[in-house]
């Protein structure tokens, strides 16, 4: 139950950041994206914000033996750069620039009642079904 | 000048602490495409949080459609097309490469992680042609 909270309130802020920093807004992100016409730094400043406070944060939870709610950090700890990051990340930007849309800020303006967005949501969640399926058949086959 | 650049700051830094929070408290990363993906194909005792943290976006911009916030796109929306490639790039992508602009972009960049640094440099990269293809083909204007 305190899992849940946290991560509501997680979200909640998550998009209270989101909307106030222009980044529901995906002219903003394509702006920033369009590093060879009008570029827009705006962006540039939320990355900034974000990384650093996290960066913080993650420090400070360096100094915990483990989370406060949990027994233990679930952080990524692989270091393998392999075609599948490369590919995946790549398709992924693409995506995002064509809309201007990742998941989050969409996910965040459907909520809000931006109508077409749900269309791109749609998409997404069909790619990541696609994903889970076609994974799973490729681990199945090894 | 300074409201130019200070509500994508803060908005940023608020971004970082709802992260860190999920960090501090419950030991997880936020990513969002990982968040979702992990709701598409569900494993059990994972689904509450993950529910609660998509909950909480939405209502979120709910509220800020209710109160009639400026904070969504002005502009037309792109064609259905446009918005469906995308989408499915975005969903499939995201979880081929384990992560989003929230998971890496954020969540890893700030850990140094040589992984999530390297799906930056590409996502962004990926998306600086994708606009350039879109002015090619005539649909950047007015962004």
């Amino acid at each position: 139950m305190k899992h849940t909270i946290i991560a509501f309130l997680a979200g909640s802020l998550f998009a209270i950041g989101l909307t106030s920093s222009g980044m529901t807004r995906p002219e903003i992100v394509q702006g920033f994206l369009d590093f060879f016409g009008n570029w827009d730094p705006r962006m540039l400043f939320t990355i900034a914000g974000a990384v650093l406070v996290y960066a913080l944060i993650f420090r400070i939870s360096k100094t915990f033996t483990k989370p406060i709610f949990s027994d233990q950090f679930m952080v990524p700890t692989s270091r393998i750069i392999d075609r599948k990051l490369i590919i995946g990340s790549s398709l992924f930007g693409f995506g995002w620039g064509l809309s201007g849309y990742c998941p989050a800020p969409a996910i965040v303006s459907g909520g809000g009642g931006v109508l077409p967005v749900f269309v791109f949501l749609l998409a997404m969640l069909l790619g990541m079904w696609v994903f889970s399926i076609t994974d799973r058949m490729f681990k199945n086959s090894q | 000048m300074l409201e130019t650049y200070l509500w994508p700051f803060l908005g940023g830094c608020m971004i970082g602490a709802a992260a860190g929070l999920l960090l501090l408290f419950n030991g997880r990363i936020f990513g969002i495409a990982g968040v979702v993906g992990g709701l598409v194909s569900p494993v059990k005792g994972d689904v509450a949080w993950r529910t609660a943290a998509i909950a909480g976006l939405v209502l979120t911009g709910f509220a800020a459609g209710l109160f009639q916030f400026d904070v969504f796109t002005a502009k037309a929306p792109p064609p259905v097309t446009l918005l469906v490639v995308s989408g499915l790039l975005v969903g499939y992508g995201s979880r081929l490469g384990n992560g989003c602009t929230s998971g890496h972009g954020v969540c890893g960049v700030a850990r140094l992680s040589p992984r999530s640094i390297t799906a930056t440099i590409a996502f962004t990269i990926a998306g600086v042609i994708a606009v350039l293809i879109l002015h090619g083909l005539g649909l950047m204007e007015g962004a």
